[in-house]
């Protein structure tokens, strides 16, 4: 039916976005917003936000189904502004840098019902101004966040819904099991979580992979329902592997718990955290990280 | 019968949670927490056997497995990724029994932070999901440590809204809202009172109405003639102790 690994299809040249992980922080700025895709302790693109942390940028608005990656730039002072339902380590359930980052009130935060972050990204995605939802009627969704406005129906039910306003994204950071060099990503896990929205609702994305591949080989390894990730939201393609180390990357790894409770117990030692930055979050590259990484076992 | 004087706290609860879903039909049940997920899935697998449920991943499985297991064979019958999970959180066809850090007598619930939220002594797991299932479709609240820590006179947060809220709201927003139960560690507790202040329903086995209004900040409705809690029969016994929880995580809950 599609022309696969049996049957190569003549593919025309496409545009070739492979680059660095330091190369796409350079394109990045002071106070940008910036999305990032994965949930909680899950694919997330942790290359990139370790890139980020090694960089001078600061002031970021921060948007994510948030895990380690809000709790590592909260930690290295990098979030002016984080915007979640929720941020946790999964199996840990309370992300204790964020905590922390929270309870000093070192940030700012917009805090929304997890199903209405999902429309923030829709809206956004489809130039919307907002998309309307009964989230938040009756909750404190409203009093945390003043500047959230309901609508009402213009139709004869004349219901009152929150507007939940579009999330627009300066740029978004996500990662894939596969992905060709012109951006075109693949999920192989069972969920994609939101991270085509995260695609498109950013200026531009940058999309980081556990592995390049041609891409008429891009169904040698999922069905064509996995290729969820287009080219014509993408602006960078990263070849990481291991990139979303140590959240998961099913099915080609699974989450490093053992190094999860080590990342988790530096929030309550000073000393830890020292050391775990300058073991993991220094390493000058990807490749240096991965080298940190066997020199544990 | 041996085995019911046997059943353990964790069981009763347990089962006292399977009860939350009687009579709810062909809809997702999505519990949170060990020992919701057990009652869940006992449901199913017993009294509402057309009960849809998650893996708590990706996906439904249509046989009964065990929790804390990710090995354990699955029936696959449908894919339902987070993003659907929304969408049928906002069709109405879902039935949540989640946690509460806090709850007070109107039903709010508090899952997002200790304190003042701009500024909390403790932050919690955030709003979560509880602000859209509240006013989407029916939810159930598990405590398992009753206290006046957890049934509180006040929320800090108010995560999911309760039935004051609800009323304040008025229709058509209130029209979908449910607290059809809360369970803890002590008892069973309910909002059928004519103003939907929480009531007790039933007190586990050797509970006292004293020890509960103790253990509770606020004042609970129908004090005087309390019933007590369901307690498991052996097929329950049998399923929650060799099938769904073989090796006793739902225990773990009571610390």
């Amino acid at each position: 039916m599609w022309a696969g690994s049996q049957e190569r299809a003549i593919v025309a040249a496409m545009v070739d976005k492979r680059m660095t992980e330091d190369e796409v922080v350079s394109e990045l700025k002071d106070g940008m917003t910036i999305g990032i895709g994965g949930w909680g302790s899950r694919r997330k693109p942790m290359s990139l936000v370790r890139a980020i942390l090694r960089s001078d940028l600061k002031d970021l608005t921060v948007v994510a189904y948030g895990g380690p990656d809000i709790g590592l730039l909260c930690a290295a002072g990098k979030v002016r502004r984080a915007v979640y339902g929720f941020v946790s380590l999964d199996s840990i359930p309370l992300e204790p840098h964020f905590r922390q980052a929270r309870q000093s009130g070192a940030i700012e935060f917009t805090e929304l019902d997890e199903g209405a972050f999902y429309l923030g990204l829709l809206a956004a995605s489809h130039r919307v101004p907002f998309y309307p939802t009964r989230a938040g009627l009756g909750s404190d969704m409203l009093t945390m966040n003043p500047e959230l406005r309901t609508v009402t129906s213009p139709y004869d039910d004349g219901e009152e819904l929150v507007a939940i306003p579009a999330f627009k994204l300066d740029a978004a950071l996500i990662h894939m099991n596969r992905a060709d060099a012109a951006g075109n990503g693949q999920f192989l896990g069972p969920d994609l979580y939101f991270d085509d929205l995260f695609a498109m609702a950013a200026d531009k994305t940058y999309l980081s992979t556990e592995k390049i591949v041609p891409t008429e080989s891009l169904l040698d390894e999922g069905s064509v329902h996995t290729l969820r990730i287009q080219r014509i939201f993408t602006d960078g393609v990263v070849e990481a592997p291991r990139g979303a180390h140590f959240t998961e990357c099913p099915p080609d790894y699974g989450r490093d718990e053992a190094f999860q409770r080590e990342y988790a117990a530096t929030a309550r030692d000073p000393e830890a955290w020292e050391a775990f930055r300058a073991t993991y979050l220094e390493a000058p590259s990807h490749a240096d990280y991965l080298k940190a990484l066997e020199a544990r076992s | 019968m041996s085995s019911i004087a046997e059943a353990t706290i964790d069981e009763i609860c347990v089962v006292a949670c399977a009860e939350a879903f009687r009579g709810d039909g062909e809809i997702l049940c999505n519990p949170i927490g060990t020992v919701p997920i057990v009652g869940g899935r006992l449901a199913r697998a017993t009294f509402e056997p057309d009960l849809v449920y998650t893996d708590t991943v990706a996906v439904l499985p249509a046989n009964n497995f065990p929790v804390g297991d990710p090995d354990a064979p699955k029936v696959v019958e449908s894919w339902v990724p987070y993003r659907t999970v929304f969408d049928i959180v906002w069709s109405g066809k879902r039935h949540v029994l989640m946690g509460a850090s806090q709850i007070d007598q109107w039903g709010n619930q508090n899952i997002a932070a200790i304190g003042d939220f701009r500024q909390p002594k403790a932050q919690l797991l955030g709003l979560r999901g509880a602000p859209g299932n509240l006013v989407n479709h029916t939810t159930s609240y598990w405590v398992p440590n009753h206290s006046t820590r957890s049934f509180v006179a006040s929320v800090d947060v108010v995560s999911g809204p309760g039935y004051d809220r609800m009323r304040a709201l008025g229709s058509p927003s209130n029209r979908f809202h449910e607290v059809r139960r809360v369970v803890s560690n002590l008892g069973v507790f309910d909002f059928q009172t004519d103003d939907n202040r929480m009531r007790i329903a039933s007190l586990h086995p050797g509970v006292t109405v004293e020890q509960v209004v103790e253990a509770t900040a606020f004042e609970l409705a129908d004090t005087d003639e309390v019933a007590e809690t369901r307690l498991p029969s052996e097929e329950e016994l049998h399923l929650i102790r060799e099938v769904l929880d073989p090796g006793g995580a739902r225990k773990a809950e009571f610390r």
